[in-house]
C-alpha cells in the first residue's frame, strides 16, 4: 500500500479452508485474500461461524493438517507457510507470529507462576540462561502495565485479576518481538473499563513494537477504535473489505449495513434498532450466489444465482462484494445516514 | 411509604456471603455482595441496572425475586413486604416475577420438547392441557406453532432466547427481570430479541429490571437506571439524563470507556487498576481509590449517599461532575482544587504521549 512494498508483512491470497465431517464438508473459509503491512491493525468483524477465527489458526498453523483442507496462500517473509514443513513453521509460530486468546482464565496454566511460564515462553525460541529469561519475563511484565512486576511475576494466575492476565498473555505473545501479533476477541471476556485498557494497550505495543496487527472481534465498535483497516466477514468470505474510516463512514454492503443498523450505540436511544432478519445460514450447505442473499432486503434476480465478485466500486482500496449497482447503494446509504439523522433529532 | 405506582421497592437491601478462607475453612470472611441498596422500580418500566462484574447486579435481581435471602433491608412487591415470606407463601407469587437467563444454551432442558419446556409453568400451578396456550406464547415470540415437539439443539442461540421469553411470558407475571438476555447473541440477533422485548413490553404492559454490562444495550431498553458499583447505587435515575449528564466520576468512566463505532475523537477517562475486593470494600467511598477526584480527609472518611443531582437523577458522590462532556484536567480539578497527591493515571499519560 501506500507505506511501501517493504513493510509488507502477511500476504493471504484465496485462503480457502475446509473441514471434512461426517455430516458433510464444512466450508468454513472461502477465497479470503488481505494483506497487512508493519504498523497496520487490520479489523477482522463477523458474527459466530464466520470464518473470522479459522482463518487466523490458519495463519498460525494451528490447523490440523491431516484433517483439514486448506488451499490458497499465505506469503509471510517471502515463505508461503501453507507448505512450508512443520519443523520450519515452528520456527514462525510463536516467535515471529504470535497470538493472544480470547479467555485470559483459560490461557494460563493454573499450576504455574506467571513469570514462569513467560519464561518458558523465552526458553522455546532462545537459547538463554534461565535467570536472562525470568528477567525478560519481567521486564515484559513491567512494560505490559503489571505494577510491581518482579514481585508479581511470582504470583500464580489465580491471584491477577481478568485485566492483569490478559496484559500477561500480550507480554507472553511479545517476547521475540514477532511481527505480527495476533489478537483474537482479546477484550471480550472483560469489563467495559478494563477493555478500554487493553485496547490502549494493544495500540501502545504495535507503535512501540513497529508490528503488524490482527484483531479479530465481533465487536464494530472496538474495532472502530483502533482498527486501520476492516474486513466484514459472512458466511467464510469476505463482503467489505477497505480502510476503517471509509468503511465505518460510507460502508457499502447490505450486510455492513445492517451489522451498524442493529447496533445499539451509549451515545443515543434509537426508535427502533433494525435488526437483519433470519440467522447465519449452515457452513456445511452455504446458499448459492452470495451467501448473504435469504436474508438481505436488497436481493435482486443475479444475487441467488452469480457470487458477486470482491471489487472496489470506486476508491481502489474499499472493496465489497455486492450485486447492488453503485447509485443504488449511494442511495441506500443516503438513506440510512437520513434515518440515523432523524433520530438525532 | 409504599405507593401504588412503584411495582417493587428495594430498602437498605443488604446481601453478605460468607465464604470460608483458609486450608481447613477455619476462617469465615464476608463478601459485601449488595450494601444498604434502595430503589424502585415503577409499573410498566424498565430499570436498567448497569455495571461491571461483581457490582452486585445479578446479586439484586436474585434478590427481588428472593432466590436469595436478603441479610438485612426490606423488599416490597406489588405493596407487600416479601423480604421475610417462606418459600411456601412465596409460591403464589412466583407467577407474578420472571426471568429470563442469559445463556439459552445452558437455561432449556435439553431433554425436553419446547413444548414441555414452555408448558411446565402451566403444569407447576396446576394448569392442564396448555397446548393451545403454549403455541400461541411461541407466536407471540416470533416462533411458530409447529416447533412445540422440537429440542432446544435444533434451535440457534437467537431462537433459543425467544424460547426462554416464552417461558418467562406464560403465567402473565408483572415483573420480568432479564439477566444480560442478549449478551450471548450476536449483534445482529440481539437487535432482534431486544425489538422483541420491547414490543412484549408494549402490549402486555410489563415491567423488566434488566440487568447488563453493556451501556449501549441499556441506553437503548431502559428508561431509568442505577448504576453500581461494589454492591452500591451509585448512580441512580432518568437513563437520558444520566447518559447525557452522568454526574458520578465512576458513570462518566464507564460511558468514557464504550468503544463506538463512529468517527472522530473524544475525552477519555481511562480508570488505573481492578476494582477492589468485595470482601474489604475501601471505607467511606467505595469508588476513592480509583477516582480520579478523590479528596483525602474527605471521600475516604465520608461515605457519600445518594443526593438529588438535577431533575430525576441521583448521585452518591461527594463532588459530582458539574459538566460532560470533560477533559481529564477538568475532572481532576473539584472545587478550585488540583489533585497534585497523586501522578497522573498511566493509562491517561500513555494516551496523550
Amino acid at each position: 500500500m501506500s507505506a511501501g512494498e517493504n513493510r509488507r508483512l502477511l500476504d493471504v491470497r484465496g485462503l480457502t479452508v475446509r473441514f471434512p465431517t461426517a455430516d458433510g464438508v464444512v466450508q468454513a473459509v472461502s477465497d479470503v485474500t488481505f494483506t497487512l503491512s508493519r504498523g497496520e491493525t487490520l479489523g477482522i468483524v463477523g458474527e459466530s461461524g464466520s470464518g473470522k477465527s479459522v482463518s487466523n489458526l490458519a495463519i498460525m498453523g494451528l490447523l490440523n493438517r491431516q484433517r483439514t483442507i486448506i488451499t490458497g496462500e499465505i506469503e509471510f517473509a517471502g515463505r508461503d507457510l501453507l507448505t512450508l514443513p512443520a519443523a520450519d513453521l515452528q520456527h514462525i509460530r510463536g516467535k515471529e507470529i504470535a497470538m493472544v486468546f480470547q479467555d485470559p482464565f483459560a490461557c494460563l496454566h493454573p499450576m504455574y507462576r506467571v513469570g514462569a511460564q513467560i519464561q518458558e515462553a523465552v526458553l522455546a525460541h532462545d537459547e538463554v540462561s534461565k535467570s536472562t529469561a525470568w528477567a525478560r519475563a519481567v521486564d515484559l511484565l513491567g512494560r505490559v502495565g503489571i505494577p510491581n512486576a518482579k514481585e508479581r511475576a511470582r504470583d500464580f494466575p489465580h491471584q491477577y485479576s481478568g485485566g492483569m492476565r490478559q496484559r500477561a498473555m500480550i507480554a507472553m505473545a511479545l517476547v521475540h518481538n514477532p511481527a505480527i501479533l495476533i489478537c483474537d476477541e482479546p477484550t471480550t471476556a472483560l469489563d467495559v473499563t478494563v477493555q478500554a485498557q487493553i485496547i490502549e494497550l494493544i495500540e501502545d505495543v504495535k507503535r512501540e513494537f513497529d508490528i503488524g496487527v490482527i484483531l479479530v472481534t465481533h465487536d464494530l465498535g472496538v474495532v472502530s477504535e483502533i482498527a486501520d483497516s476492516v474486513m466484514v466477514m459472512y458466511a467464510g468470505r469476505i463482503m467489505e473489505y477497505g480502510p476503517a474510516r471509509a468503511l465505518f463512514d460510507q460502508p457499502q454492503h447490505p450486510y455492513a449495513w445492517g451489522l451498524l443498523d442493529s447496533m445499539p450505540t451509549v451515545e443515543k436511544r434509537l426508535s427502533s434498532l433494525v435488526p437483519i432478519e433470519g440467522s447465519p445460514p449452515s457452513l456445511l450447505a452455504p446458499p448459492s450466489g452470495c451467501p448473504f442473499h435469504p436474508r438481505c432486503p436488497y436481493r435482486f434476480e443475479p444475487c441467488p444465482v452469480d457470487r458477486p465478485p470482491l471489487e472496489a466500486p470506486v476508491a481502489a482500496a474499499h472493496l465489497d462484494a455486492c450485486w447492488l449497482p453503485w447509485d443504488e447503494k449511494v442511495r441506500h446509504g443516503s438513506e440510512r445516514s437520513l434515518a440515523r439523522l432523524g433520530d438525532a433529532a | 411509604m409504599s405507593s401504588p405506582e412503584n411495582l417493587v421497592e428495594l430498602g437498605h437491601l443488604t446481601k453478605r456471603f460468607q465464604v470460608k478462607q483458609g486450608v481447613f475453612a477455619r476462617g469465615k470472611v464476608e463478601v459485601h455482595a449488595v450494601e444498604d441498596v434502595s430503589l424502585t422500580v415503577h409499573r410498566g418500566e424498565t430499570l436498567g441496572i448497569v455495571g461491571e462484574s461483581g457490582c452486585g447486579k445479578s446479586t439484586t435481581a436474585r434478590l427481588i425475586l428472593r432466590l436469595l435471602d436478603p441479610t438485612s433491608g426490606t423488599i416490597t412487591f406489588d405493596g407487600r413486604d416479601i423480604s421475610k415470606l417462606s418459600q411456601r407463601e412465596l409460591r403464589p407469587l412466583r407467577r407474578e416475577m420472571q426471568m429470563i437467563f442469559q445463556d439459552p444454551y445452558s437455561s432449556l432442558n435439553p431433554r425436553k420438547t419446547v413444548g414441555q419446556i414452555v408448558g411446565q409453568p402451566f403444569a407447576i400451578h396446576g394448569q392442564k392441557n396448555a397446548r393451545t396456550r403454549v403455541q400461541e406464547l411461541l407466536e407471540t415470540v416470533g416462533l411458530s406453532p409447529e416447533h412445540y415437539n422440537r429440542y432446544p439443539h435444533e434451535f440457534s442461540g437467537g431462537q433459543r432466547q425467544r424460547i426462554g421469553v416464552a417461558r418467562a411470558l406464560a403465567l402473565s407475571p408483572k415483573l420480568i427481570v432479564c439477566d444480560e438476555p442478549v449478551s450471548a447473541l450476536d449483534v445482529s440477533i440481539q437487535a432482534q430479541v431486544l425489538n422483541l422485548l420491547r414490543n412484549l413490553q408494549r402490549d402486555f404492559n410489563l415491567t423488566y429490571v434488566f440487568i447488563s454490562h453493556d451501556l449501549s444495550v441499556i441506553r437503548q431498553i431502559a428508561d431509568r437506571i442505577a448504576v453500581m458499583y461494589l454492591g452500591k447505587v451509585v448512580e441512580l435515575g432518568e437513563s437520558e439524563s444520566i447518559y447525557e449528564h452522568p454526574k458520578h466520576p465512576y458513570t462518566a468512566a464507564l460511558l468514557s470507556a464504550v468503544p463506538r463505532a463512529t468517527t472522530g475523537h473524544r475525552e477519555r477517562i481511562v480508570l488505573t487498576g481492578d476494582v477492589p475486593s468485595p470482601i474489604s470494600p475501601p471505607a467511606a467511598c467505595v469508588f476513592h481509590p480509583r477516582c480520579p477526584r478523590f479528596h483525602q480527609g474527605h471521600c475516604d472518611v465520608d461515605t457519600p449517599v445518594l443526593r438529588d443531582l438535577g431533575v430525576g437523577q441521583q448521585a452518591a458522590c461527594h463532588y459530582p461532575l458539574e459538566k460532560w462532556p470533560m477533559t481529564d484536567d477538568e475532572i481532576r480539578q473539584a472545587e478550585g482544587t488540583i489533585r497534585a497527591d497523586k501522578p497522573k493515571l498511566e493509562g491517561a499519560s500513555a494516551e496523550t504521549g
